[in-house]
């Protein structure tokens, strides 16, 4: 079973997120920013990443530059869904190791599309 | 809705667009009619089917036709039919049409364009050996509204993440207002044109490939027929069809037979099968 971490401070986001990726059959856990983003990580790298932008602590774009850095960070695909939806939001990401990007307001057929893009499905 | 009416619609629909609606699908009348019914100012959908059974509101016809059309499209959709494409017939095609360098597509439902532009921008990625090709792509429709709208192909945050991958975004839109408008470069590849499938394809020239997803669907089978044996007539001999993965050839005409091992395409029933899909075997 693959496994997801959902990285998004909004409870609401984390739990429409989570029923999606269930019942694609991923395994998911959770953080409620980029910081407890990059401890889950360092216990163990998901297959997947599913990132907001602006959260406390540690942003989604911090947090992603960092865990690049890490060792064994190129691994996790990760997929930024954010409300940032201008076009030099997405290079940035890009630029910074994202491999899709969606923009919120999502829905499961979006979800699904870009996680068969970077084959994770 | 008065059964008279559904009836007189159910008929007008299926002379008119082929469209086939089914006893279970009646529901789709009063949905889709409803906003006719507003933009036209007219009291109900019985005064609609009124005027459209006296014969007098071309305009109305017209109007009664786009609304139940279905108009459904996203980018790349299915993805496996445009790999299929990518990966088996156009090298094939590259092949075979060296000395011309000429290859001509059919998008038959093109819908707003996101499937025409969707080849242009997989055309466009493949670049090299084709870059100084003459490609043209033909995409048409039923609908003149969403005609309209492919030729502007301005898209919504919602369409443009149906099926496009960030890369295709980011290389070929821009962001208007809160809206997406594929690059001009893309758009020009693409030309659109109102036809209607029902009234032969002879006039639209010869295509070596054509894509007709997720139409026939609609068609009872007299009418697929009558639609896939007009398009096996504009085809070059070894062209190329898609179909809907819910379509099939089989039972319906023996003009075509499908391609074996590449789900969704047929060839003309007397095309060197083997041939064409050489290239998949070729590349595993």
């Amino acid at each position: 079973m693959k496994t997801c971490l959902v990285v998004d401070d909004s409870k609401v986001i984390r739990s429409v997120a989570r029923k999606i990726l269930e019942e694609l059959s991923f395994s998911v856990r959770e953080a409620e920013d980029g910081k407890q983003a990059m401890d889950a990580c360092r216990t163990g790298m998901p297959d997947a990443i599913l990132l907001d932008w602006n959260m406390p602590v540690m942003s989604g774009i911090d947090f992603l530059r960092e865990l690049r850095k890490t060792p064994g960070g190129d691994s996790p695909v990760v997929v930024f869904c954010t409300t940032e939806t201008e076009l030099e939001n997405i290079r940035e990401a890009m630029l910074a190791g994202a491999n899709e990007y969606i923009m919120k307001p999502f829905d499961s057929e979006i979800l699904q599309t870009k996680f068969a893009h970077v084959g994770l499905l | 809705m008065r059964d008279t009416d559904i009836q007189f619609l159910t008929t007008f629909l299926k002379d008119k667009s082929g469209l086939v609606i089914t006893p279970d699908k009646t529901y789709l009348l009063e949905n889709r009619l409803q906003p006719v019914v507003r933009t036209h100012s007219l009291e109900s959908i019985d005064q609609l089917a009124d005027l459209v059974r006296a014969g007098a509101r071309e305009d109305l016809e017209t109007a009664v036709v786009e609304a139940m059309t279905t108009n459904e499209s996203f980018f790349f959709r299915d993805m496996t039919p445009f790999d299929n494409f990518r990966d088996v017939v156009l090298p094939y095609l590259i092949k075979t049409r060296a000395a011309s360098k000429r290859i001509r597509l059919w998008s038959a439902a093109a819908s707003t364009g996101q499937e025409p532009y969707s080849l242009a921008m997989l055309l466009k990625e493949v670049g090299g050996p084709i870059s100084d090709w003459t490609i043209e792509i033909l995409g048409t429709d039923l609908d003149t509204e969403v005609l309209n709208r492919a030729r502007d192909g301005i898209y919504t945050q919602f369409e443009v993440q149906r099926g496009l991958p960030i890369q295709l975004l980011v290389k070929y839109f821009a962001q208007v207002g809160d809206k997406w408008q594929i690059d001009p470069s893309i758009r020009k590849m693409v030309n659109y044109r109102q036809h209607n499938l029902l009234n032969g394809a002879g006039l639209l020239g010869v295509f070596d490939v054509i894509f007709c997803r997720n139409v026939l669907i609609y068609f009872d089978n007299d009418t697929k027929k009558q639609v896939l044996d007009d398009m096996g007539r504009i085809m070059t001999p070894d062209g190329i069809l898609f179909l809907g993965g819910a379509e099939t050839v089989l039972g319906v005409t023996e003009s075509f037979v499908p391609m074996p091992g590449v789900r969704g395409t047929y060839a003309l029933k007397d095309a060197d099968t083997g041939a064409i899909c050489a290239p998949a075997a070729a590349t595993g």
